[in-house]
């Protein structure tokens, strides 16, 4: 499926839930906060969220900041 | 000598708070942290690299179970960007704290106060423990308490500026109404800054800028843990009185 991650057009995407998207990106789970089209989708929930075609990712983490 | 203070429940045994950004690597944020003597490191929330997934964590640097991880909402310029950055941190983080920015003007990065109102009413509903920052402003500081802000955090100049406490009237005003911790956030570039800004009884200072862009931000880190505990204990000894005229330290009596 295609996904929209953080601003890219990503093509060709095997998972199906937030769960397996991070585990195909070499992510990991426990460092970084995931939203689907707009709404925070909680760590608990990653493994059962179901991603559809089109839907807006975005992966964020911590970085250095003031 | 325990000196720690209070944020809803959440016990903070430093009063140097310090950032994370603008060092030239994760090592030099690292030691930088660990020789300010901090408990609070604050973080900013952005897109995960997801092509290079080689680069480096700064989580692997900075240990969440040694220091409290505080993100901020630096960047955002409206209210539902400054939402949704701070649901997400708390999604991203291990705990309700978050260090909230709705900047108001891009060259002196002031807040907008009104958009930081709001957004701190919401966020505390949500059940953040919502720290905004925010001008020198005493009413203003009135109305974040009364909105559900747990700290408030008014600037001592604009971020980065290093100019120091421009208005120390203004801050002795909103600590002596004070019914939150009062943490002084942003602009001050040394050591006898943050001296100050503890000698007026703030609860604790947070800074960066002044530390990372030093030209030894370890030593630097160093001299802030120091001024920072000076300024506090000089509060808490009480500074004697200003007077015009002399008063001799010798006595008068056994003179020839």
């Amino acid at each position: 499926m295609k996904l929209t991650i953080n601003g890219e057009t990503v093509e060709n995407i095997k998972a199906q839930t937030v769960s397996e998207l991070l585990a195909e990106l070499n992510i990991v789970q426990g460092r970084v906060a995931v939203e689907v089209n707009l709404s925070v989708i909680k760590r608990a929930e990653h493994e059962a969220f179901q991603l559809k075609d089109g839907d807006v990712v975005e992966i964020v983490n911590f970085v250095g900041g003031g | 000598m325990e000196d720690t203070f209070i944020i809803r429940g959440i016990e903070f045994k430093s009063r140097l708070w310090v950032g994370t950004g603008k060092y030239k690597d994760f090592d030099e944020t690292r030691r930088a942290i660990e020789a300010s003597g901090a408990d609070v490191v604050t973080v900013a929330v952005r897109r995960t690299n997801i092509t290079d997934r080689k680069s480096e964590n700064l989580l692997d640097f900075i240990d969440p179970k040694k220091y409290k991880i505080l993100p901020n909402t630096a960047g955002c310029y409206n209210v539902a960007d400054a939402l949704r950055y701070s649901r997400l941190a708390r999604e991203a983080g291990i705990s309700d704290l978050i260090k909230l920015e709705v900047i108001g003007d891009e060259k002196t990065l002031f807040p907008d106060n009104i958009g930081l109102l709001e957004a701190t009413e919401i966020l505390a509903k949500e059940g953040f423990i919502v720290l905004p920052y925010t001008t020198d402003d005493p009413v203003m500081a009135k109305r974040l308490v009364d909105a559900g802000a747990a700290a408030v955090m008014p600037l001592a100049a604009p971020i980065g500026s290093g100019l120091g406490i421009r208005n120390p009237y203004n801050l002795k005003i909103i600590l002596e109404q004070a019914t939150v911790p009062i943490i002084v956030d942003a602009g001050v570039g040394t050591a006898s800054d943050v001296a100050i800004a503890m000698e007026l009884g703030c609860d604790a200072v947070l800074l960066n800028t002044a530390i990372a862009g030093a030209k030894d931000p370890i030593m630097m880190a160093m001299a802030m843990k120091h001024g920072v505990l000076a300024g506090r204990m000089a509060y808490k000894a009480g500074r004697i009185g200003k007077k015009l005229y002399a008063t001799a330290s010798s006595p008068f009596e056994g003179m020839l």
